[in-house]
């Protein structure tokens, strides 16, 4: 049984303080409340479109037939 | 089209039936708790393989976060009070209802604090509130886990319940690469099919994907509101550009928490963009007619574009259904789309002006007897 665990762990990174000091200007005013959360949001929306793209099953040549037949029936394909 | 949300499209289906379930301990669960395991089989809640472990619940609860930090704001939990079940045991899963039998690989088993999981997922601890009401009759354990379907039963509108993995199928097939998502709970009124069109325009297809289930006194039935759309779709929108498939899932009325939970479903389901009108998934004075479209400002992560309508109506001026971008007329040229009059005019079985439902549409639910729940 469990029903305390360990805090999330974060990590530090540097970046060159002269980066910091536009980054904390910029977010002077705005939503983010932190240096790290504005660094955390920017590395979010930049990984999002890098990730590795893994392949989805592909249906079988018969699972592919019974799923055109369902949709055919519902209008959906001609 | 995009990537499953985590990337990977889950598919937690067992191609053959274990020869030992006779062995196995097995656990009743809600039919609620079966349409999640369905969702989690069918990679609807994708990334999810199973029920959260406690590491994947905090984060969710304080960062509205899975632990691998892919965004994701409602728990999914499966609580029990079996106190023979131990961390690393196998148990079947059973729901008599939908014919569901799961086997479920204990990883973890924990307690939460339930005041905490209602703060901050519903903002609130009030007892008034339908998802605090759901986190306080919970059983005081949870357990984690994946999970493995072995069947279920086939239900009523079955038809149109398509998997991810069929919606993806049928959008590549018609050659959609932008699709949006519309969820809805009612019949079609003029403002909808206004919403739906205006974000038609933009992109290849929409995807209408009404939920299904628990429903309460008063609110439409399930076969009325996908009769209404069927009749909708028939008379006023191209057969090339619209397609309907239902959720079976249970509405949390978590407000800004849940329109984020919605749109990571529609994105699993192939969707790019994702329409979230006012107090989406709210309920009472919880939250903010505008939460849940200031939430998606924190997931620039999401991968699935929201298009937000803060409001619309008919405006007697432009003669024309308008939202509060377009029209510069006072307010007292505008009339609301209510759905509460709505309702009651078709209960007392007339037919609402056409500048509120087609009349195709209301006659269709007028040929219901009782096309309300009772």
């Amino acid at each position: 049984m469990v029903e305390e665990k360990d805090e999330k762990k974060y990590t530090t990174i540097s970046i060159p303080s002269q980066l910091a000091g536009k980054i904390k200007k910029r977010i002077e005013g705005t939503g983010f409340h932190s240096l790290s959360s504005y660094v955390t949001y920017v590395l979010r929306e930049v990984i999002s479109g890098v990730e590795d793209e893994e392949e989805d099953e592909a249906f079988s040549k018969e699972d592919e037939e019974k799923v055109k037949d369902r949709l055919r029936a519902l209008g959906y394909l001609d | 089209m995009p990537r499953a949300h985590g990337s990977k499209l889950i598919n937690r289906h067992l191609k053959k039936e274990p020869s030992d379930l006779k062995e196995i301990p097995t656990i009743e669960i809600s039919t609620n708790l079966s349409e999640d395991v369905l969702n989690i089989a069918n990679g609807v809640f994708s990334p999810l393989k199973g029920f959260l472990c406690y590491n994947d619940l905090d984060n969710v609860v304080k960062e509205k976060r899975l632990e691998s930090d892919t965004p994701w704001t409602i728990p999914i939990l499966l609580d029990f009070d079996n106190n023979d079940v131990k961390e690393g045991d196998t148990v079947l899963l059973v729901n008599k209802e939908n014919g569901v039998r799961a086997l479920l690989d204990v990883e973890d088993i924990y307690t939460y604090a339930k005041k905490t999981l209602s703060q901050e997922i519903y903002r609130t601890q009030d007892k008034e509130h339908p998802g605090v009401t759901n986190v306080n009759n919970m059983k005081q354990n949870f357990i984690g886990g994946k999970i493995s379907l072995i069947d279920s039963k086939e239900r009523e509108f079955d038809d149109y319940n398509l998997s991810p993995r069929e919606t993806r199928f049928l959008f590549k097939e018609k050659g959609w690469k932008e699709i949006v998502a519309f969820q809805t709970r009612n019949p079609p009124h003029i403002g909808h099919e206004y919403v739906q069109k205006t974000a038609l325009t933009f992109v290849d297809g929409i995807f209408i994907n009404p939920i299904i289930g628990k429903k309460k006194a008063g609110d439409f039935r399930d076969d009325v509101i996908l009769s209404s759309y069927r009749t909708l779709m028939k008379y006023y929108y191209l057969k090339e550009r619209a397609v309907m498939s239902i959720l079976r899932t249970s509405m949390k009325y978590a407000g800004p928490r849940e329109a984020i939970h919605h749109a990571i479903m529609r994105k699993n389901f192939g969707c790019t963009h994702f329409i979230v009108g006012r107090d989406h998934a709210g309920v009472g004075n919880y939250y903010g007619p505008y939460d849940a479209h200031d939430i998606f400002s924190e997931f620039p992560d999401l991968g699935i574009i929201p298009i937000f309508f803060r409001s619309f109506s008919r405006c007697t001026k432009c003669g024309s259904v308008v939202n509060d971008k377009i029209c510069p007329h006072d307010p007292k040229y505008h009339i609301n789309f209510s759905g509460k009059k709505i309702r009651e005019i078709l209960r007392n079985g007339e037919v609402p002006s056409e500048d509120m439902m087609r009349k195709e549409v209301a006659e269709t639910i007028l040929k219901f007897d009782k096309p309300f729940v009772e």
